[in-house]
């Protein structure tokens, strides 16, 4: 049974760089829309920072992915990111409107905003989450790897709002369609947004293409601390190059500086769903096997024979992937 | 410029252990400074050795066994010490770990210029004790740092941080808090004339008491979230495994990813 006092589910949609709404956005909202459905059909709103009149471009994008109500901050500044003036708002917008739930994407801008909100409301914060539910009381189950991944834990929260962080890639979007007539709602800023306590400087863009290409590629060639250097990155890449794949990395082999963190797959790094991935020297931790589980067929290779990853696996090679691969690269 | 550095110990096993109320067991389990804090500890050092009189107060809150990994870090070059311990403080999510630290870093170092914490944690990986440190002090702070670029004492850092897109250069108004992502490079080792003074500096203990605070709001009773159920994940692959010869290896290699590009196709 939902709360008397709080109702509804509001979603964080962030603003990218280029002004897109972040698809971890989407991605929430018809996750949003599942559990508002458990919850007897309450509804689902999004807070959105925009500079001023920009908002509208939005529309279409909320009200085909059926949000019932957008409350939005409009300031010339809000063109960048500022921890303290959103969490400041979106904590004064939740108290009036009292959310059962807040859902934040794990970006990096949501995992800086989400506890800053969720501790000035007094209210618990699940990180990271995998699945997310309403459970036989009516309160939302998080659930989420923990202790490096080796095991899930479902989490729930005694306080409103329930919050819950959720990485890109990890729900999928619903391609059905659900429109509804948005609400658009500006709401009045009330802070002083003179700032002097945070300024961004300077940006330099590093990465290019590599998130949009792990998110749609068909074909992943992930590389672990087993391909020991730079030359077994090489190794990899010319391997990927044949076959047309794309290069990712374990979190150990980030570790080790083999790989930018960019191109990482795991728990603290991407979530992807290849057609066939194809992890080389990697162990297998279910810390880097969250983010890949999902891929449609895993081919593993290692000379480990009771590496991890086997478990996971579809077809396990045991073998060294420095004999492979050239042998590969030979043909 | 006083420097709050906020470490953790995590646990360095896969030895899982829960308590009746769900929570870690943490009691028992081989402990090491959590990988993120390593390097948040660098940049505590690097504060200092730029700026004259700078003095760094360890933050850690544990059982009474961390003692021994703010000794390593005392022997690095920090200060002095505080370990947050009180049975009263164990089962703490998140939240009731940041309003307890918070508490502990106004009693003991009211006058702070930057509290440095790791970006996350290993064991936990939440990534939210160092936001809710800065909104319980009400401080701003810069969460992805990768490195400092400038430092003014009393006045601002300037420092970079890592996004998804590429690497930010920012400028935070002190006091403020700072969240140091995992590096690359090799940590310094504490010298042996460290480790000497190390072991005659005090580890303050912080208790409930010390702090002040009502028990109802640290612990597990000051937690809003509780774990209901942990469980192994369980995969849907059925793990075929196939031990070869090299040419046989590349000829299966071939095979399945030829047979999975024409499925794609039809």
């Amino acid at each position: 049974m939902p709360d008397m006092d709080n109702s509804g589910i509001l979603i964080y949609a962030q603003i990218t760089r280029e002004e897109y709404i972040h698809t971890v956005f989407f991605e929430l909202a018809d996750k949003a829309k599942e559990l508002s459905q458990k919850l007897g059909g309450v509804d689902v709103n999004a807070v959105i920072f925009t500079r001023p009149n920009f908002v509208f471009n939005y529309k279409e994008a909320f009200e085909n992915r059926g949000i019932n109500k957008v409350y939005y901050f409009e300031d010339e500044s809000f063109k960048n990111y500022n921890t303290e003036f959103y969490s400041k708002l979106i904590v004064n917008l939740a108290r009036q409107v009292k959310p059962e739930i807040i859902l934040v994407g794990a970006t990096n801008e949501g995992r800086d905003l989400a506890p800053r909100i969720s501790s000035a409301l007094g209210t618990g914060l699940t990180a990271d989450c995998t699945d997310l539910d309403i459970n036989e009381n009516g309160k939302l189950a998080a659930t989420r790897p923990t202790f490096g991944g080796q095991l899930m834990a479902t989490i729930l929260c005694k306080t409103y709002p329930q919050m819950a962080t959720v990485r890109p890639k990890v729900f999928k979007v619903n391609p059905e369609d659900m429109y509804v007539q948005t609400e658009f709602i500006k709401c009045p800023i009330g802070i002083s947004l003179a700032n002097d306590r945070y300024t961004l400087l300077d940006f330099k863009k590093t990465i290019e293409n590599t998130i949009n290409e792990l998110d749609s590629a068909e074909i992943i060639v992930a590389g672990g601390k087993g391909l020991k250097n730079k030359e077994g990155f090489d190794m990899l890449k010319k391997f990927a190059n044949k076959i047309g794949g794309t290069v990712a990395a374990s979190r150990g082999a980030v570790e080790m500086g083999l790989a930018p963190s960019s191109i990482q797959v795991g728990q603290t790094g991407k979530t992807v769903s290849p057609k066939l991935y194809i992890a080389c020297g990697i162990s297998g931790a279910i810390q880097h096997t969250i983010g890949m589980t999902d891929s449609k067929h895993i081919i593993a290779i290692n000379n480990d024979k009771n590496a991890q990853i086997f478990d996971i696996a579809d077809t396990g090679i045991v073998g060294d992937a420095f004999e492979i691969l050239p042998e590969f690269l030979n043909q | 410029m006083k420097i709050a550095l906020c470490i953790k110990q995590v646990p360095d096993t896969t030895d899982i252990k829960w308590t009746e109320n769900n929570t870690l067991q943490r009691e028992g389990v081989e402990s090491v400074i959590n990988p993120c804090d390593v390097y948040a500890t660098e940049l505590a050092l690097k504060l200092k050795s730029q700026i004259q009189n700078s003095e760094i107060t360890v933050f850690t809150m544990g059982p009474p066994q961390a003692e021994d990994m703010l000794r390593k870090v005392l022997a690095l070059g920090c200060d002095n010490a505080v370990l947050i311990s009180d049975r009263k403080f164990s089962g703490a999510d998140t939240y009731a770990t940041g309003i307890t630290i918070s508490g502990a870093i106004r009693r003991y170092l009211p006058d702070f210029d930057v509290i440095i914490c790791g970006q996350f944690a290993s064991d936990g990986d939440t990534a939210q004790t160092g936001p809710n440190i800065a909104n319980f002090l009400d401080i701003p702070q810069v969460t992805f740092v990768k490195d400092l670029v400038e430092v003014q004492d009393h006045d601002s850092l300037t420092l970079t941080r890592e996004m998804e897109d590429g690497i930010e250069t920012v400028k935070i108004k002190l006091p403020a808090l700072v969240c140091v992502l995992q590096q690359n490079f090799e940590p310094q080792r504490p010298l042996i004339n460290g480790i000497m003074n190390a072991s005659k500096k005090e580890v303050k203990v912080c208790t409930l008491d010390d702090i002040g605070y009502d028990a109802g709001k640290v612990g597990l009773k000051g937690s809003p979230t509780f774990v209901s159920k942990a469980f192994r994940n369980i995969t849907n692959h059925n793990a075929q495994k196939f031990q070869l010869n090299t040419v046989d290896s590349v000829k299966l290699l071939k095979e399945k990813i030829e047979t999975l590009g024409e499925n794609e196709n039809a």
